[in-house]
């Protein structure tokens, strides 16, 4: 693991994406920090860390989409998987590397509110907390880059998809606040839902009574909440759906300077179910 | 060592490899042949743990490659059909990290590099880019890679191709130099290569194991064996007669000789223990059909695995292509002396 991680991180300051990752994501946060806080005069470092996230749904891709995909075009995956290391210490290695190189500009952000501590009142612990929360929210970016690299041997193809999801994540609170919130609307939300998790199954396992176990299971659960309890199904969907805002949780950190233990935990899950998706991927295409 | 038991891979409904088995001993050099899409690569990426079997096992070592892969993966060192080597490292660089990646203890780390180097003769070139190394010297990277912490088990897949012939040699040379110490398994399309290093055959046709034998006892094998080639002045019809008087012959495919007017080329097939030598002499005398050339067949390793995978495909294809084999009789034997020469 440490030697793909040391070969990781060296490749990344070799070839310029290292180098072009730091700087968009310094660069324009910075241009968030003069205007809020230097010139704006706004005490809170974490209102330009707030804007500059969006930042992110450009940078993470360029970071990520060569991790996987690259090394399987390029066929050195055989030198990877032949090599008497477990596939999820290869993938775990790719990903602190990609982790490291997102703590280099965490790293500088740090200074940002000592500047501003320097100029007049400052609240360091809930701009650093943010600055923590900034760092996470990117590590679930990069878990999402990595899985979606690790399908596809195109670099363009995990970029731009990756990018799509991130946008979509941004734009997640207000898409969910469209959904409609009465029981049918709920109804046909979670049946829908079904049909994907049923093809999933299926095309997982191809275990004919499983799918159908649940896809059976399910739509009885679904209509016996409508038909009995339309109450409760009302609204239940897009609640559920919002559950996944990851954003929320650092607007919570940055906005409300709250310390949000539930969303950290909801980030720590994403990035173990991503990096548990991306070696599962791995050891799929081992097996097809 | 490594025991290939029953495997079988499948990509949808077509089978890769089909009902595989076979042993490897120590300490000896395997050569595995087929055409190209016979299954030689996919079998080796299972032997290494880099693909899975949709049935069998492969055990190395008394190590499952699925159940123990490291314990299985640390005995084996693999240069893949294409070198899996990062473009964007030196040489040094590279070697340092695969033989980090095998868990190499730090201490041997500097004096295997360099013996891995000089053995693959890459002095010159550690400080370079991969980048900007020609197809030669790639491969030879490649092969430093897979000989680093000096496995018992070297598996290479067509370590010689697309390198000059000087450097065949020197790799050549290099696998025998090896195969003191290691067992090896290379793959190959040219059958002089395997006839020249190997001590066994494996000939892999449409995922199956045609044969595994020596060198030796497969040109024995051969259908052909004890036949005769001939060249002859005179005419098709002449020579025909002359030869079917002679008794003791099974089977004869005649035909003119290429590129030498009024000549006939002849193989001549005798029943089994007689030599028919002397009586074709007197039968072609006596005809006055001269035999300008006379000599036993002598079948290298090509004739060997092209009849063999001929057989192996279906019977009416393989009728066919002996129907076509007396009109075209030049062309494996021009081959054959070509890789004598």
């Amino acid at each position: 693991m440490k030697a793909i991680y040391k070969r990781e991180v060296r490749s990344y300051f070799n070839s310029m994406t290292g180098y072009i990752f730091i700087a968009v994501v310094v660069a324009f946060t910075g241009v968030y920090f003069m205007a809020a806080n230097l010139f704006g005069g706004y005490p809170y470092f974490s209102e330009a860390l707030m804007s500059s996230l969006s930042v992110f749904m450009f940078a993470i891709p360029v970071l990520t989409m060569r991790s996987l995909a690259d090394e399987r075009r390029s066929r050195t995956d055989q030198l990877l998987l032949t090599a008497p290391v477990s596939l999820t210490r290869i993938v775990l290695g790719k990903y602190l590397a990609m982790v490291t190189v997102l703590a280099i500009p965490t790293l500088l952000f740090c200074f940002c509110p000592v500047i501003i501590m320097m100029n007049g009142t400052g609240y360091p612990v809930s701009d650093y907390a943010s600055i923590f929360a900034f760092f996470l929210c990117g590590c679930v970016f990069i878990a999402i880059g990595m899985f979606i690299s690790s399908l596809t041997e195109s670099q363009i193809i995990a970029s731009v998809c990756t990018f799509g999801v991130l946008f979509a994540i941004y734009l997640w609170p207000s898409l969910v606040n469209y959904l409609p919130t009465s029981a049918f609307g709920s109804l046909v939300g979670f049946l829908a839902l079904l049909v994907i998790v049923c093809a999933v199954l299926w095309n997982m396992t191809h275990h004919a009574l499983l799918t159908a176990g649940v896809g059976v299971i399910g739509a009885a659960t679904v209509f016996a909440l409508y038909l009995f309890q339309d109450q409760a199904l009302a609204g239940t969907f897009p609640a559920m759906l919002s559950v996944f805002s990851l954003r929320d949780t650092f607007t919570n950190f940055a906005a409300y300077r709250v310390f949000d233990l539930s969303g950290i935990v909801l980030y720590l899950s994403f990035i173990f179910v991503f990096v548990f998706l991306t070696v599962q991927t791995l050891q799929k295409r081992r097996w097809s | 060592m490594i025991e290939v038991r029953d495997l079988v891979k499948r990509y949808g409904s077509r089978s890769a490899v089909d009902h595989l088995s076979f042993t490897v001993e120590k300490g000896q050099v395997y050569g595995f042949l087929g055409p190209n899409g016979a299954g030689k690569s996919t079998t080796m990426n299972i032997m290494t743990g880099y693909l899975g079997a949709t049935e069998g096992e492969v055990i190395i070592n008394g190590h499952n490659i699925l159940e123990e892969p490291e314990a299985a993966k640390k005995c084996i060192g693999y240069l893949p059909e294409q070198p899996p080597l990062y473009l964007d490292m030196t040489v040094s660089e590279y070697l340092q990290f695969a033989a980090e990646l095998k868990g190499i203890a730090k201490a041997e780390r500097a004096q295997q590099i360099e013996r891995a180097v000089s053995m693959t003769h890459l002095e010159d070139v550690t400080g370079r880019l991969i980048k900007n190394l020609s197809k030669g010297y790639r491969q030879r990277v490649g092969l430093a890679q897979a000989v680093l912490g000096f496995p018992e088990i070297l598996i290479l897949d067509e370590p010689t191709v697309g390198l000059d012939p000087q450097q065949i040699i020197e790799i050549r040379d290099l696998i025998r130099e090896l195969a003191d110490e290691h067992t090896i398994i290379l793959s190959s399309h040219i059958l002089s290569e395997v006839q020249e290093v190997c001590d066994q055959v494996l000939i892999i046709h449409h995922g199956k194991l045609l044969v595994s034998d020596s060198p030796e006892n497969l040109e024995k094998r051969m259908r052909h064996a004890g036949s005769l080639e001939m060249l002859l002045r005179g005419t098709m019809p002449a020579v025909e007669q002359a030869v079917s008087s002679v008794q003791g012959i099974v089977h004869y495919d005649i035909a003119p000789a290429e590129r030498q007017e009024g000549c006939v080329s002849l193989t001549v097939e005798a029943e089994e223990g007689a030599d028919v030598r002397e009586a074709l002499f007197y039968a072609c005398a006596e005809a006055k059909t001269p035999i300008l050339m006379l000599k036993p067949a002598n079948f290298s390793l090509e004739e060997i695995f092209l009849e063999l995978t001929q057989q192996a495909d279906a019977a009416p294809a393989g009728a066919e292509a002996e129907g076509q084999a007396p009109g075209e009789p030049g062309q494996p034997a021009d081959e054959s002396e070509g890789d004598v020469q």
